[in-house]
């Protein structure tokens, strides 16, 4: 029986009019990788940010053991001291600095208050390798790097400051296939050497690849804790959303109808590099009632394809592309909405979102010019409009006058596709439709989208999680540097052929 | 949360609460911060709270407050001006030169002035909005640029005297006749306005306020309109500089709030790039952003230069700066997206009741600064504390 190395025992915490904590108990033994798994709002960042200090330890009820031994934290820095860190899901790196300059942060070798940048550049090589990024140079500009890397990065900053406990929060959101891969067997490798690990995730799949333990929250409690070896995905989801969810991907039987749009021999130029191409010579069609998927991985073009299309790429495009028969170029966003185009953006809190603004104007806002009878905003009639999204979408807040920032990941989601929706699009594009949302509000999300297919509108989806793009889609296309790699049905697409299409091999 | 659950509508009727009372309480601590000031005032001073003296500060406040209306949608937008007060001066001397050497009557002078405003802001919301460079630095130029102009076209002399009715606009009072007959017609437009929005709210089967309710808050309304009227009317009638403030104030209020235009220039200011891909053509509504402020600038140029009666090289200096407070003091973000054109006429009110009753008090000026410097600081510090305190609870 291995060592405890952490313990939180009671753990109550209330916010005015909530209990988001309500006698949670977690346990987690030395060197193992302990999974905490639950819905958005189930609990888990809450239950992180009494561990890190981040709420001082007045503010709840409950103690904290770390090897045993009781701790109180009034800072992020005591927890720190104490030999926790947490990578979050937003990366905490200034993207201006080198490398070096970053893992160093607020922790630099000093002497005399002098950095001692031969130091710092020394350590950085080593932290460096540690976390499996041997190619790079510490003096590298930090923007300049991928996700995945930058993710790796965040590791080595807490490895260097001596984490015992290393708390990741879904770390690969943002993350491709083959770096959520690297990441994993990093983590692997820490575990044979005694890093302790705790690992919050929505993606089962990878929970279920490395964890040893895994932590059920739900609203609030702990609902299981248990090796991962005698649990499965199905048997987590139910604990996490306290039902069975008979399936998944509720996909709805296609009625493919008449071609919607059609892209013919569509290249996108770079918009930095105008001499290189995103997307080369890709030619598809979406027809209504239907699903099209887009897989591929990131960097092949993808998003770049579809922000092309929507006119939102400043790059230069070259191409046919016909919307209900009729020709089209569209140079700015204003005209594809006119046209009956909707793009539901990869990031919905950078491109999606007013955060400041409330349900009701983040609603209309593409719509403005239909509910604005010579420039004046009707508003009866927006709110009228907005209520019926609110309803129809299962928002789950009190009014459309709630301020959309104050909304969980799924609610803001539902919110950015109600949007769209507003606009009575032909063709609805969605660029990873359910990332970093929690099961449930997932299956929500899916139902809209076959209440959708229904109707008769035509969507076209980009997805990074393969088990998406084949459960929902009705026709697969993938793409890989900028190339069409290959179109399937659903019935003939596997996740092998489809990666195998993705990364180019045969 | 339920997953299995069909989405048909469950609850289809649309609900549209009551609001009780529409603005927040952000705008009631403004007017209580100036009450508290006007208070404090009236008890070191008895000539404070007297008509003559409150008709003078109404008078003294119009040109900062017509600048901050302008300044608001700048600063929703995002952006910042710094050339406002050398747009003032250029223009206000533009306007004296114009009517003094070169004797264009009053009307040609005022148009053509408030067409040199709104061809200045063109230039300068063009290079922001078409050149992307940054609103700071065109602005800065422009500061610098106007003035020189100014300088330039005015030769450094102070143009005077004005020919009379172009003093109107800046230092005349209307007399307490009309003063009665704009307050009635304030009044049936408060009461048109509220059957308006019952009527429309009745069409959409949305809830209506108890009748008495409304009609409480006209009441109320009609209340504070004669009391103000009353007040001005026992010294010389409302300052004519104070009725352009009201009427802009409204009509950029009824742009922010009601057309397409104002609410986009919230969106885009909240966050850019959600409004140009929502379909806002981000450029052109800076553009005309910059277009109303320039215009508003001029107004304010032809009214100062009205009040003193003379072009001078030096009017405006500084008044950026005060017109930016304003804005601040009145719950504009600097960080863009969120702030309102009556929070920025309550913080016009604000420095100008500091200004005036300091002098009042016959403090040296330069308490005046201190003062203003540190209630600006702490009026922000409130806003961000409030807003904290929001977010935790």
């Amino acid at each position: 029986m291995a060592a405890i190395a952490l313990e939180m025992k009671n753990i109550t915490k209330e916010f005015p009019g909530v209990k988001a904590l309500d006698q949670v108990n977690f346990q987690v033994k030395q060197g193992e990788i302990h999974a905490l798994c639950g819905e958005n709002g189930a609990g888990k960042s809450t239950l992180m940010k009494v561990l890190s200090g981040l709420y001082p330890s007045d503010s709840f009820e409950g103690d904290i053991y770390i090897d045993g031994k009781q701790k109180e934290f009034q800072h992020i820095k005591d927890a720190e001291r104490a030999g926790i860190a947490i990578i979050y899901q937003e990366l905490a790196l200034v993207r201006q600095m080198q490398v070096s300059e970053n893992l160093f942060l607020g922790n630099e070798p000093k002497r005399f208050g002098i950095i001692q940048w031969d130091q710092v550049n020394r350590e950085s090589e080593r932290w460096l390798r540690e976390v499996g990024l041997r190619g790079i140079k510490p003096d590298r500009i930090t923007g300049t790097l991928g996700i995945g890397q930058q993710q790796l990065v965040e590791i080595a900053k807490a490895l260097s400051k001596n984490a015992k406990i290393l708390i990741l929060d879904e770390p690969t959101a943002a993350l491709t296939e083959h770096e959520v891969e690297i990441l994993l067997n990093i983590l692997k490798e820490f575990r044979s050497r005694g890093v302790t690990c705790i690992y919050i995730s929505h993606k089962l799949n990878e929970v279920f690849d490395i964890a040893d333990t895994i932590t059920v929250l739900r609203d609030g409690q702990t609902v299981a804790t248990k090796p991962a070896s005698e649990l499965s995905e199905d048997q987590v989801i139910s604990l996490m959303v306290g039902r069975e969810i008979k399936e998944r991907f509720p996909r709805a039987e296609a009625t493919p109808g008449r071609t919607v749009l059609s892209v013919q021999n569509y290249t996108v130029w770079n918009k930095d590099m105008p001499d290189a191409q995103v997307v080369r010579d890709i030619s598809f069609e979406a027809r209504s009632g239907e699903i099209l998927g887009i897989a591929g991985l990131m960097g092949s073009g993808r998003t770049e394809l579809v922000m092309s299309l929507f006119g939102a790429y400043p790059g230069k495009a070259e191409g046919h592309v016909e919307l209900d028969g009729k020709p089209v170029k569209f140079q700015n966003t204003g005209q594809a909405i006119r046209a009956g185009m909707a793009l539901v953006s990869e990031d919905r809190k950078k491109d999606g979102l007013v955060l400041g603004m409330s349900i009701q104007n983040n609603l209309s806002m593409p719509s403005l010019g239909r509910l604005s009878p010579r420039g004046v905003i009707d508003e009866n009639r927006e709110v009228k409009e907005a209520w019926h999204y609110h309803h129809s979408l299962r928002v789950k807040a009190p009014s459309v006058e709630t301020i959309v920032g104050t909304l969980s990941g799924g609610n803001q989601q539902k919110v950015v596709i109600g949007k769209w929706l507003m606009t009575e699009p032909k063709v609805l594009i969605l660029d990873e439709p359910t990332r970093g949302i929690d099961v449930g509000a997932k299956f929500e999300i899916y139902t809209i989208m076959n209440e959708l297919v229904k109707k008769g509108v035509a969507i076209i989806m980009i997805s990074s999680e393969l088990p998406e793009v084949l459960g929902m889609s009705h026709r697969i296309l993938v793409l890989g540097e900028g190339r069409k790699r290959g179109e399937f049905h659903y019935s003939e697409a596997t996740q092998e052929r489809i990666m195998t299409a993705a990364t180019g091999g045969k | 949360m339920s997953a299995q659950s069909n989405p048909q509508v469950t609850k289809p009727e649309p609900a549209r609460k009551i609001v009780w009372f529409k603005m927040d309480i952000r705008a009631y601590s403004m007017i209580a911060a100036l009450v508290a000031i006007w208070v404090l005032f009236s008890f070191m001073s008895d000539a404070f709270l007297t008509p003559r003296n409150l008709s003078n500060l109404f008078l003294q406040m119009s040109v900062t407050a017509i600048l901050a209306v302008g300044m608001v949608l700048v600063i929703v937008a995002g952006q910042i001006d710094l050339s406002v007060g050398s747009i003032l001066g250029f223009t206000g001397g533009v306007a004296a030169i114009l009517n003094v050497w070169h004797d264009w009557n009053t009307i040609p002078v005022i148009i053509a002035t408030v067409l040199l405003g709104a061809v200045i802001g063109f230039v300068q919301g063009w290079w922001v909005a078409y050149r992307a460079v940054p609103a700071f630095i065109v602005t800065l130029g422009g500061m610098l640029i106007y003035r020189g102009l100014l300088l330039m076209v005015s030769n450094s002399q102070t143009v005077a005297p004005l020919d009379p009715s172009l003093r109107y606009v800046g230092q005349e009072y209307v007399t307490p006749l009309l003063g009665y007959v704009l307050a009635a017609v304030a009044i049936v437009f408060v009461i048109f306005n509220m059957l308006r929005k019952r009527s429309a709210r009745r069409k959409y089967g949305f809830e209506l306020a108890p009748f008495m309710i409304d009609t409480s808050k006209v009441v109320l309304t009609a209340m504070l309109i004669m009391v103000f009227v009353i007040v001005m009317n026992v010294y010389q009638g409302i300052p004519v500089p104070f009725i352009i403030v009201i009427v802009l104030a409204l009509l950029f209020t009824f742009i922010a709030k009601n057309t397409v235009f104002g609410r986009q220039v919230y969106a885009l200011g909240g966050n850019p790039e959600a409004a140009r891909l929502s379909g806002i053509n981000i450029k052109r509504r800076l553009l005309l952003v910059f277009v109303l402020n320039g215009t508003l600038a001029a107004i304010a140029g032809i009214i100062y230069t009205s009040r003193l009666n003379a072009g001078t090289t030096s009017a405006g200096e500084m008044m950026e700066l005060d017109a930016i407070a304003a804005c601040v003091i009145g719950g504009t973000s600097l960080m863009g997206g969120a702030g309102t054109i009556f929070g920025a006429v309550i913080g016009a009110l604000v420095m100008g009741s500091l200004d005036n009753g300091m002098s009042i008090m016959n403090l040296p000026s330069y308490w005046q600064f201190i003062v203003k410097g540190s209630i600006l600081i702490l009026a922000v510090w409130v806003d961000i504390y409030s807003r904290q305190r929001k977010k935790h609870a």
